[in-house]
This record gives C-alpha cells, structure tokens and sequence, in this order.
C-alpha cells in the first residue's frame, strides 16, 4: 500500500490526505453466493470516493461492509492504518462512519429536529436517567448538541421544516434530513447509499452542491454509491467500478470512461 | 458617554444623516436591541452600541479597501443586520448604499450595476456572489465584492473577494490609521448628501435609479414616526425586498429616527413562525400577504370539526358587525361589547397570535388595492390596519389614513408636509421633504416627473373626496383610457374588483379603443387546488386546474359578478367584461410579464399575447398557443395549450352615462 500515500491538491483547490481507509481482498459470500469477490482499494481523506456498477453489482455489499453491517469472510478493513476487527455497526459509527440509506430510514413521527438529534447519539456520555431528568450535565449536553444540530439545519437550509414530522415531507426533503441526520454525528468518513436515486434534475443539484458543500465546508471523506452517471462523473475524484461482484475498473472519472471493461458492463457486448 | 455631549439633542436638525442617527442611538438608547435576526434557531440581538461599533469597523475597513467618496456600492441579498448595517457604514464613509432586489436575474443586475457604475458589491451569499461574477467582465468600474455567508465560497479566487469578517476584523486592526479619515468624512455629511439610491422596479422600460438625500429620508422618517406616534419601544419585521423604498424608509428611516429594533426572519420560508414569535407592533405589507393569510385561515377552517366552524362564523359575524366601529372608538351597545370580549377570550385573541398580530398597533399595506373583505376582516379582528400611498420618488409617504378614519375605497389624507394637487386630467401631483433629487444620469425623466416647483407626477389618475378630504385612486393616468363607445376605461377598477376573489390572483383587462372589454385571469393555485381536493377533482399541473370546466364556470359566475357591480358605477360601467379567458400559465417576473414588485407589465402582456387578445375579439370559442418561458435558473422553455374563451353575462348599460 502506501505508495501514493503522499497529499496532493486537486484542481478546484481542496487538499486530499494520505488513505483513510484500505480495503483489502475483500471477498463476502451469502451461503453459496458470492457478492462481493475479492475487491481492493483504498479511501483517502477528503476525498469523494463513488462506488458505481449495473444493478446488483455489489454496491450496497460493499458500503455494508464499510459501515461494519457485514463482516467480509474474507480480507481485512484497514481504517486509519489499522486493521478493523469485527465489530459492531455502533462501535464503527464512534469511529466516525455515518450513513444514509437507500430507502430513508427515518423516524416518521418524530420532527426533523428530533431526527437530526438522534445522529448526535454517539456524542452524548449521559446516562438514560440523567436524561429523563434532564438535570445537571445532561441539561448542558443537550444544550451543546443542539447547537451542532442547528449548525446543520441552517447548513442543509431546513429551518422552515425544523418542527415538522417527517412523515409529512416529500422524499426530495426526507432525503436531505437523512443528509442532516448522518452529518449531525460529525463523521470522518460520510457513506451515502444512492443520495440521489428518484430524485428530479433539481433536487439532485441541490443535492450535488450540498455533497460538495459537505465535502468542501467540513473535510468530510464522502464514499458514494449512485446510479446517475453524470452526477458520478461530476462529483467524484475517484470511482470503483463493480460488476457481478468483482472489481472491472478503479481510478478519476476520466480514465474509469475510457476503460473498456467499464463501456462493455454498462452498455453490454455484443456476441458475436 | 451616555448623556454628555447631548447637549445639543433639542435641536434635532443636528442630527443630518443616518450615521448621526445612530451615534444618538448608541448614546441615547445603548443597551436598547436594534436589531434581532433569528439563527440557529434563536434570535440573536445586537445593541445600538454594538452595532454602532460593528458599521464603525465595517467603515475603517472599506476604507482600508480604498473605498473613496461618492462611489456606488451594492448591497445584494435577504434581510439580514449586516447588510442593514453596510448601508449605513457606507453612508459613513460618504459613499452611497444601492441596495438590489436579490431575486433580480444577472442581466437585470448587470443593467443596474453598469448603470451606476458600482465600485464595490457586498452580497449575501454565493447565489449573489456567483451573479455578480457571471457579469462581472462588462462592468468596468467594479472592484471589489464582500460576502456575509462564506459558505461554498472557500475554493474561489480572493483576489477582489472579501469576506465581511475579514473587512471587519482589518478594518478594527486599521483603527489608528484610518479613525480620522472616517470621522472626517462623517463629519462632512449633512441634509443635502444623498441617503441612498433606489431603482424603481418600472412597470416601463428600464428601471431608473432615485436618488434620495438625507433630508428626504429623515424628515420623511420623522413626520411618518409622529404621525403614529412611533417610539424605540416599537418592533417590527423586515422581511420585504431590501432594495424597496418602503423597507429602507422602516428599517433604517424610522428606525434611526426612533430607535425601533428591526427583526429578521431566518429565512425567507420561515417568516410566518417569525412573525408570530416577534409579535411586531408596527407591520406593514402588501395585500397579496394579507390574502395569504386569510386563505390559509379560512382552508383551515374548513378543515375544522362542526362545532369550531359554528363558533368561528358566529363570532366572526359579529366582530364584522361591531369590530370596526370598537376600532375607530365609536359607540356601541354594551351587550356588544360583552360578546364582542367573549369572541376577543375565544377566536379573536388566538387567531391574531397565530397569525402573529397579537401586538400590531399599527398596521399598513400598501402598493395595490387590498379587497374590501380582506380589509375589513383584520379590522374586525382589531388589528389597527389602515391604507397608504407613497412611492419611491417621495421617499413613500403621500397620503395615509389617520386612526379614526379608515376606509377601504381610500388612501387616506396628505401625509404631514405634503401638498396635493389634482391636474385637470385627473393626475395626482404631489410636492413635500420627501420629494427625491433626481433620477441618476437621467436629466430628462427627472424633467418629465418634476416640474422646476418641485411638484412631481404621480402618473396616477384619482380624486379628492369633498366630504372627508381623502385621497381615491382610480388607475395608473396612462392605463385609463377611453372605449370605442367614448366611455371611460379603467382597468385597475376592474381588475381589483375580480382580484378580490381568493380564486383569481391576477387578472389584466383590455378594452381601450374596443367595442367591448375582455380580461385574462390567472388563477390561484392554492385556493382552487384547495377546492379541486375537497371535490376529488384531479389535476396534474397548474395548466390542467385552470383548464378544467368545473374551474372555468365558477370564474364565470365571479365575471359576471363582477359585471353586475361595475355596472352600478356610473362613469365605469362601459367597463363590464364581455369575454375572458383562463391563463394556462401563471404571469411571472422572470418572463416579464410582472415587476419583481409583482405588478403587472400591462404592455408586454399585450404583446406577448396578442394571439389570445385577437381571439377574443375574433369570436372563436378556442385558441392554440405556445408560450416562452424562463425557469428561475435562465433556462428558457416553451409550453403550449389549447385555451377555452367564455362569455360572460353583462348588464345593460343605462344611455348617456358617458364619461367627463
């Protein structure tokens, strides 16, 4: 590894680290099917990494395997330069990896801010009954992370739905509060299951410019999966391409367009 | 500090500027909030001290930038304290604030800023930002642009970039070099410098930059603020375009004349929770705000259970029957008043804190005619709601309605300091303080509106009213006009009077030089939307709704309404609509069918849409049309229909009731 540990500066001006996260050989099987067969690369900080690939590619395999939800059978994660033991998909979440989710998961009856606050559960040390007294430090905790929550919604421009259940957003928002919910937890690395998936053209530009903002304002490595290449192409600074669970293509927009392999997986080949 | 180089403060003419305004201001009312703006979900107060601090700083550091006397400098985006406190930092290093509509397109704002030749741009947000850079390459005088909200803006050049924080901070570290220079050119600024420069949104042509002084804005401030006995312990919400004069006039006028604190909502969507958390006690707004709310209240109502609607209809029947009369201090019977308190304990008194006019002492609208409906509705309710008419060339103030003495059908009476005059055409002349400089680099439109006495040409036709000495106004004096018939034709009459049916929110009239008159309605998509969901009508765009047939009768029935009480009027009743069609597209400021004012462009409807006119004239019973259209973003766009034109019922018209 560590080759190309060294920063450099990418053209719009941002300073992308040295690797964040290695995966290394990772290989995860269902029984006796294989979604993901021995994949490796790297994450480096503040970089906004895409994982792309036709439908079941093994996309969503692969970010499960980031955020700890599955443990590969095979391979190490290498987060930070150490190897990851199995652990918990908490535990991974307090070392700084926050999601959102293909289909939003959300708490529909509870209101934007609520939800927003909840992504703040790893910051709070207090114990449940000092809570449900809200009594000394509890009463200072809640003070703080509500301000962090604040900064977020005024961030994700939410301020008019801050008291508003969920359940009575449209998608395009609820979407957004799934933004504002993982970045609450102030995360390292930000994993985003198709941010974009059903979205119209405007919505998703809003979207780009917040995944930009995020990136730009916080220093947030941001690993995405999505299916609409023109937004990929335009967001990322590197893209893994996946097939049938292995690795067809790795590298800058660019050269992931160029590459063969990747043309004959999206457009198909003809059999001749 | 506090009272001991005051010694002057009687004489008020001292105090010559907005900078002098606020030095008072510090001394006088220091610890007093002069400005609240919500964020982050609470509301953030700043003093008259701090902020006479913060447009101190602010002014050391665009000196520092090399800001000179004279320049023009930008003021782009929403209502927020720092760009409040810009103008007047400006204002003090004798430089002059243009403050821009921010919902202006980059063409529109390149027009302006090449105009004035702006040396300078302090800008909200990258939105603001990103314009000004589109255009920045044929505006030669401009050199430097200041943002508030560095967000996104990190990666961009920063050679002619700064952010307000920075100017600040420099300008503080700069304090001993450049304090002299500052206080030297306050110093200098008396009556006769210019306050400030406003473009007038022009229904015609381009828009025209006023140039209003000191004098005008002070002693325009002074006689509005005694005229309702304004005083510091008043607030209200800024939340109206910064670059409209009526905004300027309030939150930096009379604000610095009195001492009020100016609150700002968080954001523009925000603004009906703000409104209701501040409770202002001095409120002013369009009727178009006005008809929001009501519509809202009264959808849901309908939604409510049996028995609140009884409540509400029995209550709000009798607050429509005594309120106004409680109101202007009239007499009423004592069992009155007793239910009129009981509606107060259970609709009135909550209604009026949801809809955040608890506290309204006084309250203005402005800029349109507001319905009769409308109007008395609030009244009824209590809320000391009353009518004005200004306009940006006389620093807003020419005639207001006096507590006691408000009605719908008026404007009310000439503001303190204003003469009035009514030309033999019927066009309202008005003179006083506030009667602006001149239209910048414009010699011969100053001309036009401003005779060498100073009275000016209001362009509005109306009469003064013998019995109470108020102001009505029938129409713009170039819109009225005459019919084939000889009759006289006033559109805005007419136009109103539909407009005040919460299902059409805008309505453009044609018929000078015609047989008869026909109109063009759009239209409002939440009321009808509101009524297409209770009756399981099912739409998929605004052109399917103002397309369907259910939709077309009812604005029939509203036409022919209309018809029958524009017929009672003996000099308008040429004026009945004959034919009409639904607009299949609403009229929008980004096609320029509408000022960003939201009035319409009565010209450039006619000719974009002549098509349609000619049908309707033409006696064919529908129409295929394709129309431009421009997206928020510039993108241009095209959408076509197949319009249905109606006939309205109209009454007879009595012979020999031609016009004067």
């Amino acid at each position: 590894m560590s080759a190309q540990a060294e920063e450099y500066v990418t053209e719009d001006g941002r300073k992308i680290g040295g690797v964040m996260m290695e995966m290394k050989n990772i290989t995860l099987r269902f029984g006796g099917v294989v979604a993901i067969k021995d994949i490796s690369f790297d994450i480096r900080e503040g970089e906004i990494r895409a994982i792309i690939g036709p439908n079941g590619a093994g996309k969503s395999s692969m970010l499960n395997v980031i955020s700890g939800f599955y443990n590969p059978q095979e391979g190490d994660v290498i987060f930070r330069g150490k190897k990851r033991p199995q652990m918990r998909p908490y535990k991974v979440a307090q070392q700084g990896i926050a999601r959102t989710f293909q289909n939003i998961a959300l708490f529909e009856g509870m209101s934007v801010l609520d939800n927003v606050m909840t992504g703040r559960l790893t910051h709070m040390k207090t114990g449940m009954f000092g809570q449900a007294m809200w009594w000394g430090k509890a009463q200072d905790e809640e003070v703080y992370n509500r301000e962090k929550v604040e900064e977020i919604i005024d961030f994700l421009e939410i301020q008019a739905i801050r008291k508003t259940p969920v359940g009575r957003l449209p998608y395009g928002l609820k979407k957004r509060v799934e933004l504002a919910r993982a970045l609450a937890a102030e995360p390292k690395l930000l994993l985003l299951d198709e941010p974009m998936a059903g979205m119209n053209v405007e919505e998703k530009e809003d979207m780009s410019r917040f995944i930009l903002d995020v990136n730009d304002e916080f220093g947030t490595t941001i690993a995405l999966i999505e299916h609409d290449m023109g937004v990929v192409m335009d967001l990322s600074d590197r893209v893994v391409v996946m097939d049938y669970g292995k690795k067809i293509g790795d590298g800058t927009p660019d050269e992931v367009r160029s590459n063969q392999e990747v043309i004959d997986a999206y457009l198909g080949v003809a059999h001749d | 500090m506090a009272n001991t180089n005051t010694g002057h403060m009687g004489a008020e003419t001292d105090l010559q500027s907005i900078p002098a305004l606020l030095a008072r201001n510090a001394a006088k009312y220091g610890n007093r909030p002069a400005f609240r703006e919500k964020e982050f979900g609470i509301w953030q107060t700043d003093t008259w001290a701090e902020v006479a601090e913060k447009v101190r700083d602010l002014g050391l550091g665009l000196i520092n930038l090399g800001i000179a006397e004279g320049d023009f400098v930008a003021i782009i985006g929403r209502n927020r304290p720092s760009l409040y406190w810009s103008m007047i930092a400006v204002q003090s290093v004798g430089a002059i604030p243009v403050p821009l509509y921010q919902d202006a397109n980059a063409e529109e704002m390149a027009y302006v800023l090449g105009h004035c030749g702006a040396r300078f741009v302090i800008a909200g947000d990258q939105e603001q930002v990103d314009k000004v850079i589109e255009i920045q390459e044929g505006l030669h005088q401009f050199e430097h642009m200041i943002y508030l909200d560095p967000r996104g803006l990190r990666k961009y050049d920063h050679s002619r970039l700064h952010e307000f924080a920075h100017v600040l901070a420099q300008g503080r570290a700069a304090a001993d070099e450049f304090s002299p220079e500052l206080e030297r050119r306050t110093a200098k600024l008396n009556f006769d410098s210019t306050c400030v420069m406003l473009y007038t949104s022009g229904t015609t042509g381009k828009p025209k930059g006023v140039v209003l002084s000191n004098r005008n804005i002070i002693m325009s401030s002074k006689a509005s603020a005694e005229f309702d006995r304004l005083t510091h312990e008043d607030e209200v919400l800024a939340y109206l375009p910064m670059a409209w004069v009526g905004d300027f006039i309030f939150s930096i006028g009379q604000a610095s004349w009195t001492g009020f604190c100016v609150n700002c909502p968080e954001s523009a969507d925000t603004m009906m929770t703000d409104l209701r958390e501040i409770g202002p006690t001095y409120y002013f707004a369009p009727p178009r705000i006005f008809e929001t709310q009501l519509t809202n209240v009264m959808i849901r109502m309908e939604d409510a259970g049996k028995f609140k609607q009884w409540l509400f209809a029995k209550f709000m029947d009798h607050a429509k029957k005594v309120g106004p009369a409680i109101l202007d201090g009239k007499s009423v019977s004592g069992m009155d008043r007793l239910k009129y308190k009981l509606g107060e304990y259970l609709i009135y008194g909550p209604l009026k804190n949801t809809l955040g006019f608890s506290r309204v002492r006084v309250g203005y609208t402005a800029g349109e005619a507001i319905g009769p409906e409308i109007f008395e509705f609030y009244r009824s309710l209590g809320i000391n709601l009353k009518q004005l008419y200004g306009q940006t060339e006389a620093s807003v103030f020419i005639t207001q309605q006096p507590d006691g003495e408000v009605r719908n059908d008026t404007v009310g009476v000439p503001s303190p300091g204003v003469e009035i005059r009514i030309a033999d055409n019927g066009e309202v002349f008005y003179r006083s303080p506030g009667v602006f400089v001149e239209y910048l680099n414009n010699p011969d439109s100053t001309a036009d509106t401003k005779d060498s006495e100073g009275w000016v040409a209001t362009g509005d036709a109306g009469f003064i009213e013998k019995s109470s000495g108020h102001l009505r106004i029938i129409d713009r004096a170039k819109d009225v006009g005459k019919m084939a018939s000889g009759a006289m034709f006033a559109p805005k009459y007419v136009e109103n009077k539909l407009k005040f049916y919460p299902n059409i929110l805008e309505a453009v009239v044609f018929g000078a030089g015609r047989e008869y008159c026909t109109a063009f309605i759009n239209i409002d998509l939440t009321a009808v939307g509101n009524w297409a969901e209770r009756n399981n009508i099912a739409y998929a765009s605004y052109q399917e709704l103002a397309g369907h047939p259910q939709v077309l009768e009812t604005i029939r029935q509203h036409v022919s309404e209309v018809n029958k009480s524009v017929a009672q009027d003996e000099m308008l009743s040429g004026c009945q609509i004959h034919r009409f069609l639904v607009l299949h597209k609403e009229l929008d400021a980004d096609d320029g069918e509408m000022t960003r004012t939201r009035k319409v462009r009565r010209r450039i409807v006619e000719e974009k849409f002549d098509d349609l006119i000619g049908a309707l004239y033409d006696g064919s019973d529908e129409i295929f049309t394709k129309t431009e259209v421009t997206y928020e973003d510039g993108r241009k766009g095209a959408i076509s229909a197949t319009l249905k034109l109606l006939d309205a019922e109209v009454q007879p018209v009595a012979k020999g009731s031609m016009a004067a």
